[in-house]
């Protein structure tokens, strides 16, 4: 298992070279330009000089391994020295700079990572939790009320766009009830018990929102799963040893079941950084998603090309993860 | 067999329906039959013809919905595990009557190590602490054969052969000692080989342990070598039930005739080809109101299409259901 952690980690290196040209050449080919957006009085001759200011007059390959450079060696220097006040990073070191904000795209990410990760981060959590029992209860009770209810709610969760629910929350509970902020504001501070309870109070709906839109899909990946073992014939052996239904569902069939999800969330969870982009907009959540729909919007090639790059990585990285989860959960599984 | 005794298991009037999408399937019809302690009876017929059922009927192990015990009792034990709490048949079942099942390949808990799952009944039925079951886990794989034990316990049944998963599941079974153990089909998922050594495994274990035993397959020549009572089943009846001699020496029931011309003989001429019964199993939508057998049977007249024969006495302890009489070649006398 250990050596195939190892070599699996040295096969996502070429993989993500391959996806950081993929994704540099995809945004750095886009017909945008950096200077658009910049008022009209600023002469052609102005604007050409701040292009090549930006370095776009090198040619792609030489801008790509600059970037590579960059990503993979003074950003993270630089990180260590802010982390740790140590001064690794050179002066000539220069940090991959947003166009818009001239501030470093990593310290933008910081910023932005903990609200992203309360709100979103939350919801996937939430969703997972409501969704395993959900799941389990529907399967072992299959056509019971509680499982049709359970399979229009996930319809719903999955089919109803959540720009959709989270407008319709905000129309229910702060237009008419006003018992939440329909705004996420980012400037609270948690200090005492109040600023706790305004705090969970703003992360109601968005969470709400995605976490309905989680479970419905985790939910309905448990019933399958759970369905799929209840009917294997390891579960008449456990009950004709007489163990209780609660040992024959919650140990024996439950255990199996959880193989196949515990790789699905575990391949899920990339979304969480990713952000929830809609839901960022619709409450106002300046997370990671926000972020990366201001980028496009302004043309910020540094931005977007980092932000997708670190997706990529976390994809890559929790597919090895779940693969890894998945051979020490299911024993007939033997990586070597 | 002590003659005479009362009987450790005695069934009557069982009946099961599976209420399915396309109608109720009547699998299990008035099924009556008994067990002696220590005896081993087999019950042989073609596959659908309701052995499993009713065995699973039993003890509450059929999936409700769609199946459904709807008539008899099942005496064990001076109780009737027909009406008898959940939580009580649950005391029962592992511990009184342990069960051994077709595919060793399936009846196992891929992700748990075996010691793990022969420990369980045991951890239950006997209290016993982790390291008192850990040691009987052992003995009992030693018990049924399988070499160096005490590692074997660590390991997941992916690890094992489908024979020694096999002696595994006996091992289950036989865990908390059962005072009667219900094998079905125990060897048809082995190869030939590996049935010989678990046959010989469980007439040893037998011997050893005195438990009786249902022993269900629907090969006779497995039967004629086990048994001491054999008891025929078609169409989710009871047609035929014998001592095993008398039932190879003197078969009357049609059907079991049928299948005994279908063992094929090692010793004596080659057949040209291997002998089968003619003609499709009774699709069972209603309860019996003729004889199921007589779509296929040579000796099949109009009483027969009538009225469903009870099993009536043909010698010592020996029944079958057939209006007809082979010894006579003619209608029997009611
Ligand atoms: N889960 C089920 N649903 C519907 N019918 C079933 C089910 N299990 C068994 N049956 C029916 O019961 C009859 C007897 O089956 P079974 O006892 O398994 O036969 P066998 O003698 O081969 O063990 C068959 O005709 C089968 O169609
Ligand atoms: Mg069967």
């Amino acid at each position: 298992m250990f050596t195939y952690t190892i070599r699996r980690l040295l096969i996502a290196i070429p993989t993500l070279l391959v996806i950081s040209l993929i994704i540099f050449l995809v945004v750095t080919l886009a017909p945008s330009d950096p200077t658009a957006n910049l008022p009209l009085s600023i002469p052609s001759e102005v604007r050409a000089q701040m292009r090549e200011a930006l370095g776009l007059n090198e040619p792609i390959l030489v801008r790509y391994l600059l970037w590579l450079r960059q990503f993979f060696l003074y950003e993270p220097l630089h990180m260590l020295d802010q982390a740790f006040g140590l001064s690794l990073a050179g002066e000539d070191m220069q940090r991959i700079l947003s166009w818009q904000t001239r501030s470093p795209v990593a310290d933008l990410i910081v910023q932005r990572l903990p609200q992203t990760l309360w709100v979103v981060g939350t919801s996937y959590v939430v969703g997972v939790l409501i969704a395993l029992p959900i799941g389990i209860v529907s399967a072992y009770r299959q056509y019971s009320w509680f499982d049709q209810i359970g399979t229009f709610v996930s319809m719903v969760g999955f089919s109803v766009p959540t720009f959709f629910t989270g407008v319709l929350l905000i129309v229910i509970f702060s237009v008419h009830l006003g018992w939440f902020p329909s705004i996420y504001d980012t400037t609270l501070r948690v200090t005492d018990l109040s600023t706790f309870w305004l705090q969970i109070k703003q992360m109601i709906m968005p969470v709400a929102v995605l976490a309905l839109y989680n479970a419905a899909q985790i939910s309905r990946f448990m019933r399958a799963s759970m369905l799929d073992n209840l009917n294997q014939d390891y579960v008449r052996t456990a009950r004709a040893k007489g163990m209780t239904e609660r040992v024959v569902v919650l140990l024996h069939v439950l255990r199996n079941s959880m193989i196949p999800v515990v790789t699905v969330i575990a391949l899920g969870v990339p979304t969480v950084f990713g952000g929830a982009i809609i839901t960022e907009q619709v409450f106002k959540v300046n997370g990671i998603g926000q972020l990366l729909i201001i980028a496009i919007q302004g043309g910020d090639v540094p931005t977007v090309q980092t932000l997708t790059f670190i997706f990529a990585v976390l994809i890559v990285l929790f597919n090895l993860i779940a693969d890894v989860l998945y051979g020490l959960l299911d024993p007939r599984i033997r990586y070597d | 067999m002590p003659d005479g005794a009362s009987p450790i298991l005695e069934v009557q009037g069982l009946q099961t329906v599976f209420r399915t999408r396309g109608g109720d399937i009547h699998a299990v019809n008035s099924v009556d039959f008994h067990l002696q302690p220590g005896e081993l009876l087999g019950v042989v017929g073609e596959s659908g013809s309701g052995k499993s059922v009713t065995m699973m009927s039993l003890i509450g192990l059929l999936p409700s919905p769609p199946a459904e015990v709807r008539a008899g009792t099942v005496r064990f034990g001076g109780d009737d595990l027909l009406r008898m709490p959940a939580r009580q048949l649950r005391d029962i079942r592992g511990a009184r009557i342990g069960f051994v099942f077709q595919d060793p390949m399936t009846s196992l808990n891929p992700v748990f190590p075996v010691g793990f799952q022969i420990m369980e009944p045991l951890r239950k039925h006997m209290g016993l602490d982790r390291a008192a079951a850990r040691r009987r886990a052992q003995e009992l794989l030693e018990l049924v054969g399988i070499p160096d034990a005490a590692r074997r316990l660590g390991d997941f049944p992916h690890q094992f052969s489908g024979g020694m998963r096999q002696r595994v599941m006996i091992a289950m079974a036989l865990a908390c000692d059962p005072e009667v153990l219900i094998a079905d089909e125990p060897t048809t998922a082995l190869d030939v080989t590996i049935q010989a050594q678990i046959l010989v495994l469980m007439k040893d274990l037998r011997e050893r342990l005195g438990m009786a035993v249902i022993w269900i397959t629907h090969d006779l020549g497995v039967i004629a070598g086990i048994a001491d009572r054999v008891m025929v089943m078609y169409g989710g009846q009871v047609v035929e039930q014998a001592p095993v001699k008398a039932l190879f020496a003197r078969p009357q029931h049609p059907y079991t005739r049928a299948l005994l011309q279908t063992v094929p003989h090692v010793t004596g001429a080659r057949a040209d080809r291997l002998k089968v019964i003619e003609g499709q199993p009774p699709v069972l939508s209603g309860p019996p109101r003729a004889c199921p057998f007589r779509a296929r049977c040579p000796h099949a007249f109009e009483t027969c299409a009538r009225a469903n024969p009870a099993r009536v006495a043909v010698g010592p302890d020996h029944d079958a259901a057939c209006f007809w009489d082979v010894d006579r070649g003619a209608p029997r006398h009611v």
